[in-house]
C-alpha cells in the first residue's frame, strides 16, 4: 500500500511541476524590482531634450512609465508607435542603453518623440542598476514611485488596453 | 598517448571570454573576478556563466564586477548586488529560502526513497 501511496506522491508532484513549468515563459525573467521603489541612475544629456534625472520618477502623484530601448534594437522600433500613443495618457521617460545620440535625435525627429524626459546610458551600468537584460524593457511606476510591473519585449497594439487598466 | 591528451585537454580546458582588456593587472583580484564570474549565470544564454559567454550582457556583468572589486567590494557585497538587481536566476545555487526548499530537498528526498526501496528489495 505506502509503495503506492509513495508512487502517487512522486506522479503527481511531478505532473503539478509540469503543468506549472508549461505556463511559465523561460524566456522572461521574474523582476526583482517589483513593488519596490526606483533605483538611482545617471544619464548622459541627448541633445537638446530634457534629461531624465533619478528626482523625476518620485512621489509625484502620477503614474509613468520608463522605456528602455535604443536606435540599433529592431524590436524597439516595432513598439514605437504604441510608445506614441501611450504618451497621450502618460508621461514616459526613456533611458537609451549604449546609444549614440546623434542617432536617438535623427530617430526622435523621424518617427516623434514620446519621452518627456530622456537621456543616454553609454556605459550599460544604469541598466544593470535597473535589472535589464535586454531591449526594448518598460517599467511602469505607479503615484508613489513604486515600480509595479515590467513588460519584457515590445509593447504591441493589443497591451495598449492592458496598460491603460492596470494604470487607472 | 594522443587521446589521453585529448581527453585532459576536454576535461581541464575553463573556456573565458574575458576580453584583454577586461582583463585586471592585479592577479589576485582577477582571480576573484573570475571565481566571482563562475557563480553568475548570463540571464540571456543556455546556461553559460558570466565569464564564458560573448553576450553583451554577461559583458557588462564581467566589467561591473572587476569595476566593484577595484572600488574594494568584497565577494559577498558584490553577488548580493548582482542577485537583488536580477533575483535567483542569476544564481547558479539559489539561496535556501521556504520558496526554494523543494528545489534543494525533493533530490534528497527522492534518492532516500530510491535507497529505501533498493534495500528493502535485497533483504527480501
Amino acid at each position: 500500500m505506502m509503495k503506492y501511496v509513495f508512487l502517487f506522491l512522486i506522479l503527481f508532484g511531478a505532473g503539478f511541476m509540469f503543468y506549472k513549468g508549461l505556463k511559465t515563459d523561460p524566456s522572461v525573467i521574474p523582476s526583482n524590482l517589483i513593488s519596490k521603489k526606483v533605483p538611482s541612475f545617471k544619464l548622459n544629456k541627448v541633445s537638446d531634450y530634457p534629461l531624465l534625472d533619478f528626482s523625476d520618477l518620485g512621489n509625484d502623484g502620477q503614474f509613468k512609465i520608463v522605456n528602455f530601448f535604443a536606435s540599433w534594437c529592431p524590436p524597439c522600433k516595432v513598439e514605437h508607435p504604441q510608445l506614441m500613443t501611450l504618451s497621450n495618457s502618460f508621461k514616459i521617460f526613456g533611458i537609451a542603453k549604449k546609444d549614440d545620440e546623434q542617432d536617438i535625435e535623427k530617430w526622435l525627429k523621424k518617427d516623434g518623440n514620446p519621452f518627456t524626459k530622456l537621456g543616454v546610458d553609454k556605459d550599460g551600468l544604469s541598466s544593470i542598476q535597473w535589472g535589464v537584460y535586454g531591449l526594448p524593457e518598460t517599467f511602469f511606476i505607479d503615484k508613489n514611485g513604486n515600480i509595479i510591473h515590467k513588460q519584457v519585449g515590445p509593447i504591441m497594439k493589443k497591451d495598449l488596453e492592458r496598460i491603460k487598466n492596470f494604470l487607472k | 598517448m594522443k587521446l589521453l591528451l585529448i581527453i585532459l585537454f576536454l576535461f581541464f580546458n575553463e573556456s573565458y571570454s574575458v576580453e584583454p582588456d577586461e582583463i585586471l593587472e592585479n592577479q589576485n583580484l582577477e582571480k576573484m573576478a573570475r571565481d566571482i564570474g563562475k557563480k553568475l549565470r548570463c540571464l540571456v544564454c543556455q546556461n553559460e556563466d558570466i565569464e564564458s559567454s560573448n553576450a553583451d550582457i554577461a559583458k557588462d556583468l564581467r566589467i561591473l564586477v572587476r569595476k566593484m572589486l577595484l572600488d574594494g567590494k568584497s565577494k559577498d557585497e558584490i553577488i548580493s548586488y548582482i542577485h537583488s538587481r536580477y533575483g535567483d536566476f542569476v544564481l547558479f545555487s539559489p539561496p535556501v529560502r521556504y520558496d526554494t526548499a523543494a528545489l534543494w530537498f525533493i533530490p534528497i528526498i527522492f534518492f532516500l526513497l530510491l535507497f529505501y526501496f533498493f534495500f528493502r528489495v535485497k533483504t527480501k
